[in-house]
């Protein structure tokens, strides 16, 4: 549904060959297209106006670098003010004080609060070894109070007694004495969902604040909020003062424009974001990836990093080991379906590589994730210790053994078989590793915070020849290439398999990211 | 009251219908009409930029030029349509009035009433005429409202004299079954449960063959949210409707799609996304009580044509109503007095 910046700029550059500096002629044309993306990313209508009157301010005039295309220079020049206006890097919670010390959570019904409140102090509670307690105050929604009391239990982190008829009030008032009676840390306060503009409950939110004094108010907010991103920032700000915002659900498809519109209203650093339903679903804010989303450009950070903390080290140096050796068996191409499932499958990967929305659509017909993966581990789950080490013995009868045993067709069965050869045959021209993810995860394993940032330089040159030609043909022909419905379609990423023991066919030399799909108008 | 229940829910009139009801005229009674309205336009009023804000400015010029149109299509923009719905819209407003003289009142009316023509197609009450047990599954993201949804609308049954099932087939989310206890025992309908962690779809077919066995008149199942790029999760709600379809080949007979009034652009990938995995037959939109206008929606009805039943307007028990295009058309105009 989306075209990417970048396609749309160079749809506009592509008339334009003088070279040298911006022209305001070039910048306002570019400008109109910035405008359409950031809308249609859900930045609120007015911030757009701010932002793209400072893109202006930076472009018109500015000199185009030399080996660097009009576009990509407006690209970068707004990416560059998106991070800008975003904020800093990993803005801490402030938890500098004498303890206990009282974090408020607020926002509009159903935007995560009770959810990021048990994942805040699960992680520092685990992470930062604070003893954290937890405190619904939320007396209005059925069973809100319990489903705390649960979180609690699951993460291991206390939640003040439930007592029938306490106000929110009562309940905050009990919660910082508990806390400060059991010497806990940290103390968490819940809050019922309420809207913006509904005075009473924000005043109830406001006595509950001058009771607890807290150190941190956080505004928990959803990631796929519109236009009204402005409105509710601005008047929980006005009216109760966030200390920092919270963007839930940024595991969902949406753009995250709210994330830009929030911050510019209020100022307010956002601190974290929520990346799933789960108790370990949260992650530090990065600028540059909510940026890259913005954009349209994917989230390569989060996928690099993603991969380094999913993938098993040991068990990816172990099958790089074994690929240099040339002696990939179907065992350890089994660990790495595994390894690739943990990583959200492949449409979940392909959702946070730059340029690849409109593939990631045609493939979201074709159910990768839960169809051909688990199929496939099943194949090989169903064959003896010997077939697995040596596929070649797999015959006739051996096949409908196999295919019977997991439910499978023997047609299925040899697809897998020849992916399998594809692979290990890449594997033995690999050697060394070369390109990004070589250097990165070639024998190391995981990338450190230098390697990310040369890999994101590496990303930004973007080179339309890196793509791979499935993908090229994918992308120009809008078909699926042979057997992409459903099978192997999994190792055609790459023409590559570096030591990244956990991606099947994910690379290739150098590995320049996915440059937007195809040129299209 | 009943005239909202009976647009709502519209029934078989000659099957089971109260002389009561049957006496209640078609449309919403103008006064909770406005009630709605007065609700929304508060909102809108509280706001501080609001489209009332916006459409005044618009007001006091004379032409329909540039700019007056650059401002409808802000307003537009605003309200969350998206850009492609806008643009059409504006275009369509312009045609042949362009430049022309237009008074103030006109310019509102006009708008309000191309975003009506959009909506009217799918301003349809939800029919549960002719099955019985009559089976509604209801899907979303999570926090869109679904559980509260199911309250309101069991509770509007309860009302209408039905037999009430509730299905808490969300097993997943932290207390969600105790939630939906809750809005049993508000309404009066009776909760078929399992403990958390149980497989959905098996709860989802016990359910289903108890409400037969009970003769229930309908079954509402609750699922718990999911984010639509979620292939695992969307597979396992396909594997719910299929596991219904075992007991009865048509159900469910409604999958009803609630979708946050908040939420931007990424709606229309949510209706998509269940249409194609859950078959959505309708939509509700929650949360029109603050200030957000829900605009999505317009969009979302121009592609996909899906109808909407109702609106949330409330956390509590009766703050549910009935779809109206043009009170919703009014209210993205910045109308409604
Ligand atoms: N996918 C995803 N779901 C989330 C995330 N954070 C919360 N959720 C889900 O969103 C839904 C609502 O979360 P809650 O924590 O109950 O939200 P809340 O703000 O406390 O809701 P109220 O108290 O009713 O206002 C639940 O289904 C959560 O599992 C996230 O980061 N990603
Ligand atoms: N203001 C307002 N709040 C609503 C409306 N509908 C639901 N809510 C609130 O939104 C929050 C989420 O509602 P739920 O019914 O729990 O949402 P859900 O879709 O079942 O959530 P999950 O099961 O966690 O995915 C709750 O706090 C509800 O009270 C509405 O129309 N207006
Ligand atoms: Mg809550
Ligand atoms: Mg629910």
């Amino acid at each position: 549904m989306f075209e990417s910046l970048q396609e749309r700029l160079s749809g506009i550059f592509d008339k334009l060959t003088g070279r040298g500096a911006l022209s305001e002629a070039d910048v306002d044309a570019a400008l109109r297209e910035v405008r359409r993306a950031l809308l249609e990313a859900d930045v609120a209508l007015d911030v757009v106006k701010g932002f793209t009157e400072k893109v202006r301010q930076k472009a018109v005039g500015a000199q185009i670098v030399k080996s660097v295309t009009p576009g990509q220079m407006v690209v970068k020049l707004v990416h560059d003010v998106l991070v800008e206006t975003l904020g800093s890097d990993g803005v801490g919670l402030n938890l500098r004080a004498s303890p206990p010390v009282p974090i408020l959570m607020v926002g509009l019904q159903g935007s995560g609060k009770t959810t990021t409140t048990a994942k805040i102090a699960k992680r520092l509670q685990e992470r930062d070894k604070r003893r954290v307690l937890m405190a619904s105050l939320d007396t209005r929604r059925p069973a809100a109070q319990e489903q705390l009391a649960v979180l609690g239990r699951q993460a291991g982190v206390e939640t003040l007694p439930i007592i029938a008829g306490h106000t929110p009030v009562e309940i905050a008032k009990r919660a910082m004495s508990e806390a400060r009676k059991g010497g806990f840390d940290v103390v968490m306060l819940d809050t019922a969902g309420r809207l913006h503009i509904d005075e009473e409950l924000l005043a109830e939110a406001a006595s509950v604040r001058d009771i607890a004094r807290p150190n941190e108010t956080l505004l928990v907010a959803d990631s796929l909020t519109g236009q009204d991103a402005v409105n509710l920032a601005r008047n929980f700000d006005e009216k109760i003062g966030i200390t920092g915002i919270v963007l839930t659900r940024i595991d969902g498809d949406g753009r995250g424009g709210a994330a830009l519109s929030m911050r510019a209203v209020t100022g307010k650093p956002i601190k974290l974001l929520g990346t799933g339903e789960k108790l370990d679903g949260l992650e530090d804010f990065h600028p540059q990836r909510i940026a890259g989303r913005i954009l349209g450009m994917g989230d390569v950070v989060s996928l690099v990093e993603k991969a380094a903390q999913t993938i098993d080290a040991d068990k990816a140096k172990k099958i790089a080991e074994r690929m240099k050796k040339g002696s990939f068996d179907l065992e350890d191409l089994a660990e790495q379906l595994r390894q690739l499932q943990k990583l959200g499958g492949m449409s979940g990967m392909m959702g946070l590589l730059p340029g690849m929305g409109k593939i990631k659509k045609q493939l979201d017909g074709v159910d990768l994730d839960n169809g051909v993966l688990k199929r496939q581990m099943a194949i090989i789950s169903s064959m003896t210790p010997a077939e697995k080490r040596n596929p070649k013995v797999m015959n006739a009868s051996r096949k409908k053994r196999v295919a019977a045993g997991s439910g499978t067709k023997v047609e299925e069965i040899n697809r897998l078989l020849k992916m399998h050869l594809q692979m290990a045959d890449m594997m033995k021209q690999m050697g060394r590793g070369k390109g990004m993810f070589g250097k990165m995860f070639g024998g190391k394993g995981v990338p450190d915070a230098a390697e990310l940032e040369k890999m994101q330089a590496e990303l930004a040159a973007l080179d339309p020849n890196a793509l791979p030609p499935e993908l090229r043909e994918m992308a120009a022909g809008g078909t699926l290439p042979e057997g992409a419905k459903p099978a192997p379609a999994l190792p055609g990423l790459g023409s590559r398999l570096p030591s990244l023991g956990g991606l099947p066919g994910l690379g290739g030399q150098p590995f320049r990211g996915f440059p937007p799909a195809g040129k299209k108008r | 009251m009943s005239g909202f229940l009976k647009s709502l829910f519209r029934r078989n009139r000659d099957v089971e219908e109260s002389p009561q009801a049957a006496a209640m005229p078609e449309a919403i009674a103008p006064e909770e009409r406005r009630g709605w309205l007065g609700r929304l336009t508060q909102g809108l009023a509280k706001s501080s930029k609001s489209l009332t804000g916006s459409i005044t400015t618009i007001l006091t010029k004379r032409k329909l030029d540039q700019t007056t149109l650059g401002e409808l299509e802000d307003a537009l923009i605003a309200a969350d349509l998206g850009l492609a719905t806008t643009e059409r819209i504006i275009k369509a407003i312009s045609a042949g009035r362009y430049d022309r003289e237009i008074a103030p009142e006109d310019v509102r009316k006009v708008l309000s009433e191309e975003i009506a023509k959009v909506l009217k197609p799918v301003e349809v009450p939800l029919d549960f005429r002719g099955q019985k047990p009559f089976v509604v599954l209801v899907v979303g993201v999570n926090g869109s409202g679904k559980t509260t949804t199911i309250g309101k609308l069991g509770a509007i049954a309860q009302r209408e004299g039905l037999k009430v099932m509730f299905a808490a087939c969300d097993t997943f989310r932290a207390a969600a079954i105790d939630q939906l206890q809750v809005w049993s025992e508000r309404t009066g309908a009776r909760l078929v449960s399992r403990p958390p962690g149980a497989d959905s779809a098996g709860l989802a077919f016990d359910a289903l063959t108890e409400a037969r066995a009970e003769q229930a008149d309908i079954l509402f199942i609750d699922t718990a949210g999911r984010l639509q790029n979620k292939a695992g999760l969307m597979a396992e709600l396909d594997k719910i409707v299929r596991v219904l379809k075992k007991v009865d080949a048509n159900a469910p007979h409604a999958v009803l799609l609630v979708l946050d009034a908040t939420t931007g652009q990424n709606a229309m990938a949510q209706a998509e996304a269940f249409a194609k995995t859950a078959g959505v037959t309708g939509i509700i939109m929650t949360k029109l009580d603050g200030t957000a206008r829900g605009g999505i929606l317009v969009a979302i009805a121009e592609r996909f044509k899906i109808p909407v039943h109702a609106v949330g307007i409330g956390e509590q028990i009766e703050d549910l109503q009935p779809f109206d295009a043009e009170a919703f058309a009014e209210a993205i105009a910045g109308g409604g007095g």
